[in-house]
C-alpha cells in the first residue's frame, strides 16, 4: 500500500511530530517501502483464528486498595522542562 | 413543526478508592498540585500499571445495582491521544470488552410514573490531570493529583425525552452510587460528572437526529438547564433550515448557552488498541458471589419495604429512600424513637429536609444528628410533648444542639396532663370569654366546630403552649354545653 | 583478569585472590583506554562504581557475600537508573536522570553487583545495527568498521572487548541475540514474564524482555539466578518459581530431540554462516543429541507481522515524551501544538520517527482491522506453529542471524533490508519463547552465533544445552586481538 503525501501529513499530525517539508517526500518513499512489506500480511488465512495480544494467556493480577507512595513532587520535578508553584507549566491551553 | 428531544448521558463517577486506579498514590481531594502524583500517574518512562482491586469490586457493584450482566473477561484498551493533562499521551480505559454490559435505571417521573432507562455499558478507566488556566506569565499549569483517579463511566441508551427526564436519570445513579458506597457523589468536587448527548427529530421520525455533546456539566440543575439551551439552540437553527453538525461543546450558565470547544475541533481518531501492560480482566463466579453477600438493600428494595413494613405512602417512601444516607437517617429515627413511621417520615421529610434546604447544607451533615432527631420524636411518642412544643425544641436543637430532653427539663416544656390544672384554665378561659360562650351555644353543630377552635387556642395560649391539647378539647367539649 | 568469565571472577572474589575494588578499577581503566574504540558506553559512573565496590567488600568481609557480590556489570541505557542518566539513546532523554531504579538494576544490586556505566544502543531500542544511536555508533571490537548488531550492541561489544565482564541487554525482536551473535558473545532472551519489565523503558511491551549477555551459558546462568523473577510492579510478570539455572548445566545431552525448520535453512542466508550452524548441530549429534527436520510454515510472516505489532505499540508508549515532565522541550514553543510538534520532532530520531508513523497509521481509523488485527492474528499462526514444532522436539536450533556483521552504513539506507537481519530471531518474541545465542564459529573474522529456541519458561535446558557446547567448543572464549 502506497502512501501520499497527505497521508504522511496526516500521521505526522495524529503523532505530533514535526516533519520539515523538505523531508516529505522522502518520508512517504520510506514509509511506503515498508508497508509495502507489510503487505505480505494480508495473503495469510487467519479466517478463524483468535487474535493474539500477549504472549501468555494469564489473567490480570490485581493489587490490594492501598496507598504506598508518598510526595516526591520536588524530586520529579528537577527533571521538568518547566514549573511553578508545584504546577507542569505548558503554552496556554484554549478550550 | 413538531420536534421530539432524545437525549443520551455518559456520568462519569469517581470511585471511592484509596488509592488510585494503576498506582498507589492516594486519592484525596484537594491536595497541594502534584504531591500525589507519583511516577506511574506521571507516565515516567518505564513504569507499569498495576489494577487496583477495589475499583473492580466497586464496578461490579454498580453492574449488580442495575441488574447488569458482568462481563467475564474484560479489556483494557488504550486511547490514544495528545494533551497536557494526559501524561501518557494515552488514557487507560476499556473500548470494546467493558466490565459491565447492558443493565437499566428506573427513574421516576413528575407525574409519579416510573420510566425504565436502558444503561448500555459501564467501564473502569482512569481519571485525567487539572489543567488550571489562571496565568502563568501566558501559560497553562498542569496538576497530575487527579490523574489515574478510577472512574466508572457509564453510558445510557438514548431513552430520556426531556431535560427533566435526564435529570431524574442523573439522580437515580447519584442514588445508586451512594448506595452501593462506590463513589461520593460530590458533584461540586467533580466525582460525578456527565457528557450530555442531545438531539432532535421530528415526531414520528425513527432516525435518530445529529447529535451534540455536551461536555463536563457537574449539578443537576446545569444538567436540566445545559439541556434545555441546548434543545433551544438547536430548535432554532432547524426551523431555519440548517443542519446538525456533530460538535463537542460546553455550557457557559451565566450566558445560559452552549458553545462548541474550540480545541476538539479536528475530528479525533483515538487509534484504540488492547493495552499491552494490562491482561484480560477476569470476573469469577467467587469473586462475583463475594461482591454479592456485600450489597446492600437497593432504592427499590428500600421502598418498597418502607411501603409494606413501615407503612408509608409511596410518596413518602420514594423521598426517604431517594438518598442512602436520608434513608439511614430516617431509620435511625424510626428505631431511637420508637415513634409511628409516619410521625418519623413527617419529620425528617418535611422539618429536617426543609431546615436543610434552607439553610443549603446536606444531609450527611446535618445540625441535627438521627439520634437527637428520634430522641425527640420519643417525647412526642409518650406524650410528653405536642408536636408544637417539638418544633421549638428542634428549632434549639438545630442551633444550640444538645438533647430533646434536656432541653424540655431546663425549659420546662413537659406537657400539662393533669386533669383538674387543665379544667382550671379551661373554666378560666370561659369565665374570661362571655360573648363567644354565648355565640357558641346559639350555633349549629357545623358552626361549633369551628368556633371551638377559639376555645382550644386561648386554652393553649394561657398554658404557655404545654396542655395536651387533646385533654384540652375533651375537657372544652365537656364545659361547653 | 579480564579474560576471564564471570563465574571464574566469582570464585576469585570468593577465594580472596581480588577485591571487588581492584576487579572494578581494571574494567574502568579498560572502559577508558579502548572504549573510544567501540564506543560501547554512553555514562561510565565511575565515583559509583567504586563506591559500590568498596561496599561490595565490606559486604564480603563481614560474611554477607552472594555469588555476584563484588562483580561488575554494565546496564543497557534502557534501565532507568537512579540519580543517572538513562537516555535510551535518545536526543529526547539526553537531560534525563532516571528517579528510581528498574527492577532489573534493582535486583542487581541487591546481588551486590558493580555498576560500571550505561551501555550504547539503538535509539529506544529500535534497530539492528546500533546505527540509530544519538551518541553515535558502536563499533564491532571484532572489526571496527563493522556493526555490532543491535538494539543492544553496546552491552554486545562491551563484553566482546572485555570491557566488563556482563551486561544487561533487552531483546524485542533479536536486539540479545543478534548483538550477541555479531559479537561472538552469549546472549539470553528469556521466555516473556521471566524477567520483569519494571524501569525498563518500553519499546514494544508484549515483546520487550531483558536478559542476561555474557561470555558463556554458565554466566548468563548465574545472572538469571539474581535477574528472574516475579515482580508484583509488572502485570505481565508471571509468578512461577524461579529454579536454579546453575544446577542442570551439565546434564548430559542423550536423547536429546533438537528440532531443525526448514525455513530458517533457505533462501537468504549467508553460505558462511550455514556451514558454521552445521557444524555446530553436527558437534550436538557428537553429544548424543538426535535432530529432527521440523516446519514453522509462517516463519516469512514474523518480520511483516512483527512490523505492525511493534510499532503499534511504539507509537503509544512513546506518546509520554511530549516535552512537559520531563525530558527534550524544543526552544521557545509558540502553542501546545507546537511544543509537541517540535519537541518530538527535534528529539527524536528518524528511524524512531518511522516507527512511530507506521504504528500510528496501522492503528488509525479505517486501518486496525487490515494491520493491527490481521497481525495479531498472524502472530496467533506463529506461535501455533511453535506449539506444534515443541510436541515432537526439546530444543529448536538455526542461525541467530542471516549474516555476520556487516559494514557500517551499509543498509543504513534501506530500512527493509535492515529488518531482515531479525528473520530468525523475531518470531520467538512474537511467540513469547526464550532464546539464547551462542558462539558457534568465524566468517572472515567476524563470529556467528547459534541460536536455540527452547519451549515456555525452559531456560534451564536451554542454558544446559549451551554450556555443553561450550564445555567442548572454545568459539566463547575467542577475544578480538585489539583487546586481548
Amino acid at each position: 500500500m502506497a502512501l501520499d503525501k497527505e497521508d504522511v501529513v496526516k500521521i505526522a499530525h495524529l503523532a505530533r511530530l514535526q516533519v520539515a517539508d523538505s523531508e516529505i517526500d522522502a518520508t512517504t518513499e520510506r514509509l511506503s517501502s515498508i508497508l509495502g512489506m507489510i503487505e505480505q500480511l494480508q495473503a495469510a488465512p487467519t479466517d478463524g483464528i483468535e487474535p493474539m495480544a500477549h504472549p501468555t494467556d494469564a489473567v490480570q493480577r490485581l493489587r490490594e486498595d492501598v496507598v504506598t507512595e508518598s510526595n516526591h513532587r520536588d524530586q520529579y520535578q528537577s527533571i521538568a522542562p518547566a514549573t511553578e508553584d508545584g504546577l507542569y507549566l505548558v503554552p496556554q491551553v484554549i478550550e | 413543526m413538531s420536534w421530539e428531544v432524545v437525549i443520551g448521558l455518559e456520568v462519569h463517577v469517581q470511585l471511592a478508592t484509596q488509592s488510585k486506579i494503576f498506582s498507589g498514590s492516594a486519592t484525596t481531594f484537594g491536595a497541594e498540585p502534584n504531591t500525589q502524583a507519583a511516577l506511574i500517574d506521571l507516565g515516567m518512562p518505564g513504569v507499569l500499571p498495576v489494577l487496583n482491586a477495589d475499583a473492580v469490586t466497586k464496578a461490579i457493584k454498580f453492574g449488580l445495582g442495575i441488574d447488569a450482566e458482568i462481563t467475564p473477561r474484560s479489556v483494557f484498551a488504550r486511547k490514544n491521544y495528545f494533551y497536557p493533562d494526559l501524561p501518557k499521551g494515552y488514557q487507560i480505559s476499556q473500548f470494546e470488552l467493558p466490565i459491565v454490559g447492558k443493565g437499566h435505571v428506573d427513574i421516576t417521573l413528575e407525574d409519579g410514573s416510573t420510566k425504565r432507562i436502558g444503561v448500555t455499558r459501564a467501564h473502569l478507566e482512569e481519571d485525567a490531570g487539572k489543567s488550571l488556566h489562571e496565568d502563568f506569565q501566558g501559560m497553562t499549569g498542569i496538576d497530575l493529583n487527579r490523574a489515574g483517579t478510577p472512574l466508572l463511566e457509564i453510558v445510557s441508551e438514548p431513552d430520556m425525552r426531556s431535560a427533566k427526564e435526564a435529570v431524574a436519570y442523573a439522580k437515580a445513579i447519584h442514588s445508586l452510587i451512594r448506595y452501593l458506597n462506590i463513589s461520593d457523589g460530590n458533584m461540586s468536587q467533580g466525582s460525578m460528572r456527565c457528557d450530555c448527548n442531545v438531539s432532535l427529530r421530528q415526531k414520528g421520525e425513527t432516525e435518530f437526529g445529529t447529535r451534540r455533546e455536551i461536555k463536563n456539566v457537574n449539578s443537576f440543575r446545569f444538567v436540566e438547564k445545559a439541556i434545555n439551551a441546548e434543545i433551544e439552540w438547536q430548535m432554532d437553527e432547524l426551523e431555519s433550515g440548517r443542519k446538525i453538525q456533530q460538535a463537542t461543546v460546553l455550557y457557559d450558565p451565566v450566558k445560559d448557552k452552549t458553545f462548541a470547544m474550540r480545541s476538539k475541533e479536528e475530528a479525533n481518531d483515538y487509534r484504540y488498541f488492547p493495552d499491552p501492560d494490562l491482561l484480560p480482566l477476569e470476573v469469577t463466579e467467587q469473586m462475583m458471589n463475594r461482591v454479592r453477600a456485600d450489597l446492600p438493600e437497593l432504592p427499590g428494595q428500600k421502598i418498597e419495604r418502607f411501603m409494606t413494613e413501615l407503612e408509608l405512602s409511596e410518596y413518602d417512601a420514594r423521598v426517604l429512600a431517594a438518598d442512602r444516607v436520608l434513608a439511614d437517617y430516617f431509620e435511625t429515627v424510626v428505631s431511637v424513637s420508637g415513634a409511628k413511621p409516619k410521625l418519623c417520615a413527617n419529620w425528617v421529610s418535611v422539618e429536617l429536609l426543609g431546615a436543610l434546604n434552607k439553610n443549603d447544607q446536606e444531609i450527611d451533615a446535618s445540625p441535627v444528628s438521627a439520634a437527637q432527631l428520634g430522641g425527640l420524636l420519643k417525647r412526642i411518642a409518650d406524650n410528653t410533648i405536642s408536636g408544637k412544643i417539638a418544633k421549638q425544641i428542634f428549632e434549639e436543637l438545630w442551633n444550640n444542639g444538645g438533647t430533646a430532653d434536656d432541653i424540655i427539663e431546663s425549659k420546662g416544656l413537659k406537657q400539662e396532663t393533669d386533669t383538674g390544672a387543665i379544667e382550671a384554665i379551661v373554666d378560666q378561659v370561659i369565665a374570661d370569654s362571655p360573648d363567644q360562650v354565648a355565640q357558641f351555644l346559639a350555633a349549629d353543630d357545623n358552626k361549633r366546630k369551628k368556633l371551638i377552635g377559639y376555645f382550644v387556642g386561648q386554652t393553649m395560649k394561657a398554658s404557655k403552649g404545654k396542655a395536651n391539647p387533646q385533654m384540652v378539647n375533651q375537657i372544652l367539649a365537656k364545659k361547653l354545653v | 583478569m579480564h579474560s576471564q568469565t564471570l563465574k571464574a571472577l566469582s570464585d576469585a572474589l570468593a577465594a580472596g585472590d581480588v577485591s571487588s575494588q581492584e576487579l572494578t578499577q581494571h574494567f574502568l581503566d579498560r572502559i577508558k583506554q579502548h572504549d573510544p574504540a567501540v564506543n560501547s558506553f554512553i555514562t561510565v559512573t565511575e565515583e559509583q562504581a567504586l563506591a559500590q565496590a568498596k561496599a561490595a567488600d565490606q559486604r564480603r568481609a563481614a560474611g554477607n557475600a552472594a555469588p555476584l557480590t563484588g562483580v561488575p556489570i554494565a546496564h543497557k541505557d534502557i534501565f532507568c537508573t537512579q540519580g543517572i542518566k538513562t537516555s535510551c539513546a535518545s536526543k529526547m532523554l539526553d537531560n534525563f536522570i532516571a528517579p528510581y531504579n528498574a527492577t532489573v538494576v534493582e535486583k542487581m544490586a541487591d546481588a551486590g553487583m558493580v555498576t560500571l556505566g550505561k551501555t550504547n544502543m539503538d535509539e529506544f531500542a529500535m534497530g539492528s545495527s546500533n546505527e540509530t544511536s544519538y551518541y553515535g555508533p558502536v563499533k564491532n571490537p571484532w572489526q571496527t568498521e563493522h556493526v555490532p548488531g543491535g538494539s543492544s550492541g553496546g552491552s554486545a561489544a562491551a563484553v566482546a572487548a572485555r570491557l566488563t565482564p556482563a551486561a544487561t541487554g533487552t531483546d524485542t525482536g533479536g536486539s540479545i541475540r543478534q548483538p550477541a551473535s555479531l559479537c561472538g558473545i552469549t546472549g539470553l532472551k528469556p521466555t516473556y514474564g521471566r524477567v520483569s519489565r519494571w524501569g525498563m523503558i518500553a519499546f514494544a511491551s508484549s515483546l520487550d524482555q531483558g536478559g542476561p549477555m555474557t561470555q558463556t551459558a554458565e554466566d548468563a546462568a548465574l545472572l538469571m539466578n539474581a535477574m528472574a523473577g516475579f515482580d508484583p510492579k509488572d502485570s505481565t510478570s508471571t509468578d512461577i518459581e524461579v529454579p536454579d539455572y546453575t544446577a542442570s548445566l551439565t546434564q548430559p545431552l542423550d536423547g536429546l530431540r533438537i528440532g531443525l525448520p526448514r525455513q530458517f535453512f533457505e533462501q537468504g542466508l549467508d553460505a558462511d554462516v550455514g556451514k558454521v550452524v552445521q557444524e555446530a548441530i553436527a558437534q550436538y549429534e557428537k553429544l548424543g543429541a538426535t535432530l529432527v527436520d521440523i516446519e514453522l510454515p509462517n516463519t516469512h510472516l514474523s518480520i511483516p507481522a512483527y512490523y505492525v505489532v511493534a510499532p503499534a505499540e511504539a507509537s503509544s508508549n512513546l506518546s509520554r515524551f511530549d516535552g512537559v515532565r520531563f525530558g527534550y522541550r524544543c526552544k521557545d514553543p509558540a502553542d501546545l501544538e507546537d511544543l509537541y510538534k517540535r519537541s518530538r520532532g527535534e528529539g527524536f530520531g528518524e528511524e524512531v520517527k518511522r516507527r512511530i508513523m507506521i504504528g500510528t497509521y496501522a492503528l488509525s481509523a479505517g486501518y486496525y482491522d487490515a494491520y493491527y488485527l490481521k497481525a495479531q492474528k498472524v502472530r496467533r499462526l506463529i506461535k501455533n506453529d511453535f506449539d506444534e514444532a515443541f510436541n515432537n522436539v526439546d530444543v529448536i536450533m538455526g542461525p541467530t542471524a542471516p549474516n555476520a556483521g556487516f559494514k557500517l552504513g551499509e543498509k543504513a539506507a534501506d530500512p527493509v533490508s535492515m529488518y531482515l537481519s531479525d528473520i530468525y530471531t523475531i518470531s520467538v518474541n512474537m511467540a513469547g519463547l526464550p532464546g539464547i545465542s551462542i558462539p558457534a564459529g568465524m566468517s572472515n573474522g567476524l563470529p556467528v552465533g547459534l541460536q536455540i529456541i527452547g519451549n515456555y519458561f525452559d531456560e534451564s535446558r536451554l542454558l544446559n544445552v549451551a554450556h555443553r557446547y561450550q564445555q567442548e567448543t572454545g568459539w566463547h572464549a575467542q577475544l578480538p586481538a585489539a583487546f586481548a
